[in-house]
């Protein structure tokens, strides 16, 4: 497989991989594939090619896998690959499902060119066919509609850079998650519903074009001149350093002033909302209250700010 | 008199309440009172005078807690210190940071903080701050600006439209803000500047001294500080000491240098304005930042320092160390695993290596905020281990010390140095 780093293209071979594993000695890993299919582009023939190939290198590294003695703690994922070409990626779970791997990658789902419609088709029957008691991966996805979507069919884990992005483009993640609204907090919770309202209500043109594209209806654009004197946190009851101990005016001024400080403050809340909001879903999974919790993530969904992309 | 600042903190800590926004001191069109009036208590205490230089270790006692001296001031532009959190700064030891008034003034305006419980609330900051007047942007954005008797004329670099930064208008933003220590409004010329207008500068900053001294409406919970000009002209400077030093100001900085003149005329002014300032109140060298020019300056008699360095030195990947400093950047760091600088307990060194940071530095900007910790930390260890020796009756043998691990050999020492501490009885042998 052909890598591209800071110095160039590099070949990667399946023992140059496990080399490296050896010495990184994870906690588990990813095996090497061969996931160059992309949507639309890749077809039937390149999607077999990627499934064979990837088997390929399953079953070399496992033998390496067994050989390692450093290796001995890790466990390793086989990736599970195919395109959008439903046949092979069947053929890529069931064969996957064979080898003695730890858990399983869903590979070929991030980014933008496979529709969605075909994305969770694929990965409902994908997890179908693998064993209920190891993990599924997948990358990528990130929005929290999404992110459920993907939990419904069978997902575990999630790896994306979404609550970078969102500390990027200069806004805090503010939906809510709370199934259980209890009625003093109900009213606190409202205050971060009603500011993603806000985001949709008429504004001055100006400062939504200022605002990120990308921007999703579970954040609030902290630059925005309305947040210039709000002395309240980013989001109420948040218990994070930021909400803790600064407010959403000192935030605006950092991001307006430029100063490193704002994305450090950003990234603190955005992830200690993210990670709420995955104990959230866990919770509601044990409680089985995952359809209400769907419910409230995708009203919010829809409460875009104005330019928001339709099906996004 | 107006009522204390609504966010009053003990010294054994931070508080975790936000101030309310709203400041109880009246309309502001009460009478300002008169420089006649009780000023508030001395804000020097000196614990103890190094036998041989005019070193002295003391203590500010300063509304919003304590701050031992000689002391290194962290410079927080925007109300923050590039990337580091109020949290970070207090943890390291910072009892006193600075903000600047210009860029504060702009944005996000003086009436905005002080709704947020002026800069104190505004940061979270629960220990001391100091705001200079604005003044020094004259030098360093000259050409914004024209100055005038009335005060300096700036075009914003921001919206373009003309602001007046006057003596008043300089200490009202101030006093929005609420630091703890305040500077007045000063004509500063560069250092490298000769002639007339060196002069004319330092007569009118004696001026504005008054302007200020009469604007200041909160002289009880800011102590407003003179600023000494004259350039490197010690008839001038002289003449502007004791002008300034028959006002009652609770302290006196020394201003005017730092940009770049030559050291022989920077050290000997020093020394001059140290002569001339009284014993018992804090004298604040502006500008000064780099190790060896703090630990002359104290023996020379100065208090406290301000400077950009060292927090801007680490965004360009540069670490301080007591031998110099490390470019991590370079190649030779990429294998070596020690930490910056094995007798440092910052949470940098604490954690990570040199190649670490090295590796990390190509992609990643959280390296520089590493690099920030570090350095601030080694400011303020400096400081702390200069105060220790004065305590300790052990100053000049400090000062070979840190010469030597410095650098190395004494032929190296820059002469400048050696004269200096000459100068007030601190030799090599």
């Amino acid at each position: 497989v052909s890598l591209w780093g800071n110095s160039g293209r590099m070949e990667m071979t399946a023992s140059k991989f496990m080399d490296i594993q050896r010495v990184i000695q994870p906690d588990w890993f990813q095996c090497i594939s061969d996931g160059d299919t992309i949507s639309g582009e890749a077809g039937r023939k390149r999607a077999k090619k990627a499934v064979d190939r990837s088997l390929s290198f399953l079953d070399v590294c496992l033998q390496l896998l067994e050989k390692s003695p450093e290796l001995q703690g890790s466990v390793m994922f086989g990736a599970i690959e195919g395109g959008d070409i439903l046949e092979e990626r069947l053929r890529s779970a069931r064969e996957t499902a064979k080898r003695p791997v730890g858990g399983f990658l869903l590979d070929g789902f991030q980014g933008f060119a496979m529709a969605k419609e075909i994305k969770l088709k694929l990965i409902a029957s994908v997890t179908a066919e693998l064993p209920e008691d190891k993990p599924r991966i997948i990358h990528g996805v990130g929005k929290p509609d999404e992110v459920l979507e993907c939990i419904e069919r069978g997902v575990d884990i999630f790896e994306s850079f979404f609550p970078f992005q969102v500390t990027e483009r200069g806004c805090a993640l503010v939906f809510s998650y709370d199934c259980h609204p209890d009625p003093e907090a109900a009213v606190l919770k409202q205050s971060g519903a009603q500011d993603l309202e806000k985001n949709g209500a008429e504004e001055n043109q100006d400062e939504i074009s200022k605002a990120d594209r990308e921007m999703t209806p579970f954040e609030i654009f902290l630059k925005d001149k309305r947040y210039q004197d709000d002395f309240g946190p980013l989001l109420e009851g948040c218990t994070c350093y930021c909400c803790q101990r600064h407010t959403r005016a000192y935030v605006h001024h950092l991001l307006v002033t430029n100063e490193l400080l704002a994305g450090v403050l950003l990234m603190m809340h955005n992830f200690q909302h993210y990670f709420s909001f995955f104990s959230a879903i866990r919770d509601a999974l044990r409680e089985d209250k995952l359809d209400q919790l769907k419910k409230l993530v995708f009203r919010q969904a829809l409460q875009g700010p104005a330019n928001a992309k339709p099906g996004q | 008199m107006a009522a204390a600042l609504p966010l009053v903190t003990s010294t054994s800590g931070g508080t975790q309440r936000r101030p309310e926004a709203r400041i109880t001191w009246g309309s502001g069109k009460m009478a300002a009172p008169t420089a006649a009036g009780p000023g508030p208590a001395p804000l020097l205490r000196i614990v103890a005078e190094c036998g041989r230089s005019r070193a002295r270790a003391g203590e500010l006692r300063l509304p919003h807690g304590p701050v031992p001296c000689p002391v290194f001031m962290p410079v927080g532009t925007r109300g923050t210190t590039k990337g580091i959190t109020a949290a970070q700064l207090a943890a390291l030891g910072c009892r006193i940071c600075l903000g600047n008034t210009y860029h504060l003034g702009t944005r996000p305006g003086p009436e905005l903080v002080q709704r947020a419980g002026g800069l104190h609330g505004f940061m979270d900051w629960p220990h001391n701050l100091l705001t200079d007047s604005g003044g020094f942007q004259m030098v360093s954005l000259v050409e914004l600006s024209e100055v005038t008797e009335e005060g300096v004329r700036f075009r914003s670099p921001y919206g373009g439209e003309e602001i007046l930064l006057s003596p008043e208008r300089s200490i009202e933003i101030q006093n929005a803000l609420g630091a703890d220590i305040v500077m007045q409004l000063d004509d500063v010329v560069s250092s490298t500047t000769t002639g007339p207008r060196v002069e004319e500068a330092m007569h009118r900053s004696v001026r504005w001294l008054d302007r200020c001294i009469a604007a200041n409406r909160r002289p009880q919970q800011q102590n407003l500080f003179a600023i000494v000009q004259g350039g490197l002209d010690p008839a001038l400077r002289t003449q502007c000491l004791e002008e300034m030093t028959r006002r009652d100001v609770p302290g006196f900085a020394i201003g005017g240098l730092s940009g770049g003149e030559e050291k022989g005329g920077f050290w000997r002014t020093v020394k001059l304005s140290t002569e001339r300032l009284p014993r018992h109140k804090p004298r604040y060298l502006m500008g000064v930042g780099y190790a060896t020019d703090l630990v002359v300056c104290v023996a020379l008699g100065c208090d406290m320092f301000d400077c950009v360095f060292p927090t801007r030195t680490a965004r360009f990947g540069s670490a301080l160390v007591p031998w110099g400093s490390l470019q991590l950047k370079n190649k030779k760091f990429a294998k070596d695993f020690r930490p910056i600088d094995e007798n440092c307990d910052c949470p940098t060194c604490r954690r990570h290596s040199r190649a670490y940071l090295h590796a990390l530095m190509r992609s990643e900007t959280v390296a520089l905020h590493h690099l920030t910790v570090h350095n601030i930390a080694y400011q303020l260890n400096l400081m702390g281990s200069i105060r220790e020796s004065i305590l300790a009756q052990r100053f000049p043998e400090f000062v070979r010390e840190f010469l030597s691990t410095m650098y190395g050999a004494r032929e190296r020492v820059p002469p400048w140095v050696l004269e200096a501490l000459a100068a007030v009885g601190i030799t090599l042998e």
